[in-house]
């Protein structure tokens, strides 16, 4: 489990439960600047807890989650703000704003949180949104979206404020395979050209064997494997290598 | 034993939620883009149904006390009846509860299908405050805007009321105005109006804190709206008891 580049994501002993069900417990891992970390396991083990642990949309019930040198868990909303910049999240349904057209979900962070003239703000939308192939589509809402097109357009906002770490709940799930490959290009060119650190929730064990450098997987709220995916696939917990190897 | 628990544990919730609304209007940043955009969904678009209501209203109202007032030989004084009826209660009783209505349940599905889609999580992970930029821009919105839309339900019910009453008598406008505002003080015109701002903030406040705070998925995009309207509907009718107390008690002549 050693990891060479300086450590951007670490977990100590994180637990968190609802109610009488405990999703995580005890889990420990660490990830290094510009890895790709998959995290696998069946559905409703944890994998999108934690990453709202690390966006610090949930606070865990006993451990640390550091972010970049930085313990989240308790920290004040003034830091919090000041750390989720360093972060981007492309959700599970996109979640894009409705009222909002494409262009103006782009514009909406940069305009809040940096200080870009509007020109400025007009060139960095149109370029992210040409990255992922919606040059064309800035002026639609998200209902005129397609499903592979509304996960593009959340990919391009979680990335229009060029983040250090990327955090995408299932980004390949509910699209056809070819869509899919093209959202794991994306996210691997974004690995390779700004060495954005990624940490990936998906049950796509092909993207995930594509993408990650290290696998984790989880299973009834405990880390069973963290590893490459040749380690984790000659590994010795069964459900890690039947995940990994099917 | 455990349902009064569960009001006690929402009442509780509700009123540190709305006490979080008071206090986050007074700190930067100030979200003027979208308090306009929500006087523009609270205000612009519920004028047409407010005015139609209270022209509907008015003109009923009119036909009823007439029936009454003819038994009397008491006809001329059915356009002061009118407006202090207008003025004084129905106008801002109504519009609050026609608010209620229309935008109480639009505010509760809208943030409540935003928790679920997750937008809300979205707009914290972009460092934006959701609560300062989607709660108290909308109950600031129905602050400023339920006293305006009570003022046209006002006019809007003497013109109904003057319509009706000019095709039983043929009176003329001006002696119609002139009865009207006859027994009509400012008191009894600014104390009412402006405690609809109350009534605007509970529509806000309460409808804000049933959708922003569910957690029950797609059901509870539905449980939202429902709860928004009963919830204020109910606190306008007793806030509005209260209200009319307090008016009493601080400007006695109003109490006609």
């Amino acid at each position: 489990m050693t990891v060479n580049q300086s450590v951007v994501v670490e977990f100590k002993g994180v637990m968190k439960a609802f109610g009488a069900k405990r999703v995580l417990n005890n889990v420990s891992f660490q990830i290094g600047q510009g890895q790709a970390l998959c995290l696998l396991g069946r559905s409703g083990t944890g994998k999108s807890v934690t990453l709202k642990l690390i966006m610090a949309l949930m606070r865990p019930d006993s451990g640390e989650v550091w972010v970049d040198q930085d313990n989240v868990v308790g920290m004040g909303e003034q830091r919090l703000s000041f750390m989720r910049k360093k972060l981007g999240y492309l959700f599970q349904d996109a979640a894009l704003f409705d009222s909002l057209t494409l262009y103006e979900n782009l514009a909406l962070p940069l305009s809040r949180l940096t200080k870009k003239s509007g020109d400025e703000i007009d060139d960095v939308v149109r370029r992210v949104l040409t990255d992922v192939g919606l040059g064309a589509d800035g002026a639609k809402y998200p209902a005129a979206l397609s499903g592979g097109m509304k996960k593009r357009a959340g990919l391009a906002r979680a990335l229009v404020l060029e983040p250090k770490i990327l955090l995408a709940d299932e980004p390949s799930s509910g699209l056809d395979r070819i869509t899919a490959a093209e959202i794991d290009e994306l996210l691997l060119r974004r690995k390779a050209e700004h060495g954005t650190t990624l940490i990936i929730v998906t049950h796509d064990v092909h993207g995930a064997r594509k993408t990650a450098d290290r696998v984790a997987v989880l299973d009834k709220g405990n880390l069973v494997a963290f590893g490459s995916v040749e380690e984790v696939s000659q590994g010795e917990n069964e459900v890690a290598r039947k995940l990994i190897t099917e | 034993m455990r349902w009064l628990s569960r009001l006690f544990e929402y009442v509780g919730e509700a009123g540190v939620f709305s006490l979080r609304v008071l206090i986050d209007w007074l700190k930067p940043p100030f979200e003027f883009v979208q308090l306009s955009r929500q006087l523009a969904e609270v205000g612009n678009k519920s004028l047409a149904l407010v005015v139609v209501s209270g022209f509907a209203l008015g003109a009923v109202m009119t036909l009823h006390t007439r029936n009454t007032l003819v038994t009397f030989g008491a006809t001329a004084m059915i356009p002061a009846v009118q407006a202090v009826s207008f003025f004084v209660e129905i106008g801002p009783l109504v519009a609050g509860l026609l608010l209620a209505g229309r935008v109480g349940s639009g505010i509760g599905a809208v943030l409540a299908n935003m928790r679920a889609s997750e937008q809300i999580d979205a707009i914290e992970s972009l460092s934006i405050d959701s609560f300062k930029f989607l709660v108290v821009p909308r109950v600031l919105a129905c602050v400023i805007a339920l006293p305006f839309l009570t003022l046209f339900m006002d006019f809007s019910g003497l013109l109904g009321g003057f319509l009706s009453e000019e095709l039983s008598s043929h009176i003329a406008p001006a002696l119609y105005l002139n009865r009207a505002f006859d027994y009509l003080q400012w008191s009894n015109f600014i104390a009412p109006t402006l405690k609809t701002t109350v009534f605007g903030f509970i529509i806000g406040s309460v409808s804000s804190y049933f959708g922003y705070t569910t957690d029950k998925g797609a059901q509870g995009v539905g449980e939202a709206a429902t709860n928004s309207v009963v919830v204020s509907s109910l606190l306008i009718i007793v806030a509005d008891v209260l209200l009319i107390k307090c008016i009493f008690f601080l400007f006695p002549e109003t109490a006609i």
